[in-house]
């Protein structure tokens, strides 16, 4: 089973998320700010982070750096899900390592379809 | 809804835009007419359908719009845009070398998803098709998804579906909560209003026919027509492509498909067809919407 770590400030985007997610088959940990999403990291890599941006303690872009740079820390799918919906947070996202962006609100389409976009699921399950 | 006016309403589509919906769709109708009739101040499809027998043109025309439009979504199905990218296009690159030309036709290219997916894919080729003449016809039944076609100005929800952000953040430009597809991708575009039930001879020929996920909604006679029509707009080498649901076999030997790649056919050799000729000749029913 793939795991996906869940970093969002708000409890009910957690629990959204991970409804979701795990109707995906994923095993899912959460995390309320990007400082307790990096001793996750630390402990263990996930398959994939879906990360919020705007989070008190450290937001998401600065945990993003910081996971990138741990040893096999290329490896996880890095999906933002925020609602900095402009073009420019977006291209700031994708050069700092990001490989896929949802601008919130999502639903569960969303989330598989930008899933199966990065390979983390099978084309034929976004399709549901 | 009463049977009676399921019946009718039934045969109303059936004639008029030649989508054949079996008899327990009771609850597509209520869905897609519903919100229409609220629209038109009507109490329901009750008086929706009194409308329609007292002949309302206008509510012709939006019933058969609401009933035809389909979700769709970029790269939807993703499988037959990387035959495109993959396996059509550099065929297509090696056979027409030196006219440098290519004609392709969405034939059901609704709110322009599909064309656009198509003509990010022939952008994404970059050098491969410099100084090609690229022509892209997308065509539609409905005159109000054309527009939406034509604008190319889509919500934050569809443009999350199916496009990469990489393609989004390359080809669209944000407007507010909207984003709106480049004019250089829409004006590689010629949209179109065009009933498949109806003569598309003049469209020309096609060296690759996107037609998806619109003639499972017609009957097996409708759509042995529109294969054998549609058999007449393709260049000998061109491909067709159908949805993943969709299939030419055991309904005409105009087409045959690839082996390992789903959704994709050939035209076969059109002597061979003539030999054996359709199984039913059937001529399109509709003639309803005529002058649209």
């Amino acid at each position: 089973m793939k795991t996906c770590l869940v970093v969002d400030d708000s409890s009910v985007v957690r629990k959204i998320a991970r409804r979701i997610l795990e109707g995906l088959e994923f095993e899912v940990t959460e995390a309320e700010d990007g400082s307790k999403a990096l001793e996750i990291c630390q402990r263990q890599l996930p398959d994939a982070v879906l990360l919020d941006w705007n989070m008190p303690v450290m937001d998401g872009f600065e945990f993003m750096g910081h996971m990138r740079r741990l040893p096999g820390g290329d490896q996880p799918k890095v999906v933002f899900c925020t609602t900095e919906n402009n073009v420019a947070h977006i291209a700031q996202a994708l050069s700092g390592g990001a490989n896929e962006y949802i601008m919130k609100p999502f639903d569960k389409d969303i989330i598989a379809d930008k899933f199966a976009e990065v390979g983390l699921i099978p084309v034929g399950q976004a399709m549901v | 809804m009463t049977p009676t006016e399921y019946e009718y309403l039934r045969k109303f589509l059936k004639d008029n835009s030649g989508l054949d919906l079996s008899a327990d769709k009771q609850y597509l109708i209520e869905s897609r007419l519903l919100p229409l009739a609220r629209k038109a101040g009507l109490s329901g499809i009750a008086e929706l359908v009194q409308k329609l027998q007292g002949g309302s043109r206008t509510l012709m025309t939006d019933v058969v719009e609401a009933m035809t439009t389909n979700e769709t979504f970029f790269f939807r199905d993703k499988v037959p845009f990387d035959h495109f990218r993959d396996h059509i296009m550099p065929e297509i690159i090696k056979a027409r070398a030196n006219k440098r030309s290519v004609r392709i036709w969405c034939a059901a290219g609704s709110t322009g998803q599909e064309p656009y997916s198509l003509a990010m894919c022939l952008k994404e080729m970059g050098a491969s098709l410099t100084g090609w003449r690229v022509e892209i016809i997308a065509t539609d039944l409905s005159q109000e998804v054309l527009e939406k076609a034509r604008a190319g100005v889509y919500s934050q929800f569809e443009v999350q579906r199916g496009l990469p952000i990489q393609m989004l953040v390359k080809y669209f430009k944000q407007t507010g909560e909207t984003w709106q597809i480049n004019p250089e991708l829409r004006a590689m575009i010629q949209h179109r209003q065009l009933n498949l039930l109806h003569d598309f001879s003049q469209l020309g020929t096609f060296d690759v026919i996107f037609c998806r996920n619109v003639l499972i909604y017609f009957d097996q006679d409708t759509k042995i027509n529109i294969f054998n029509r549609l058999a007449r707009q393709i260049e000998p080498d061109g491909f067709l492509v159908l949805g993943a649901a969709e299939t030419v076999v055991g309904l005409t030997d105009t087409f045959r498909p690839i082996p390992d790649r789903r959704g994709l056919y050939k035209p076969n050799d059109p002597r061979a067809a003539a030999a054996k000729p359709a199984l039913a000749g059937a001529a399109p029913r509709m003639a309803v919407m005529a002058g649209r």
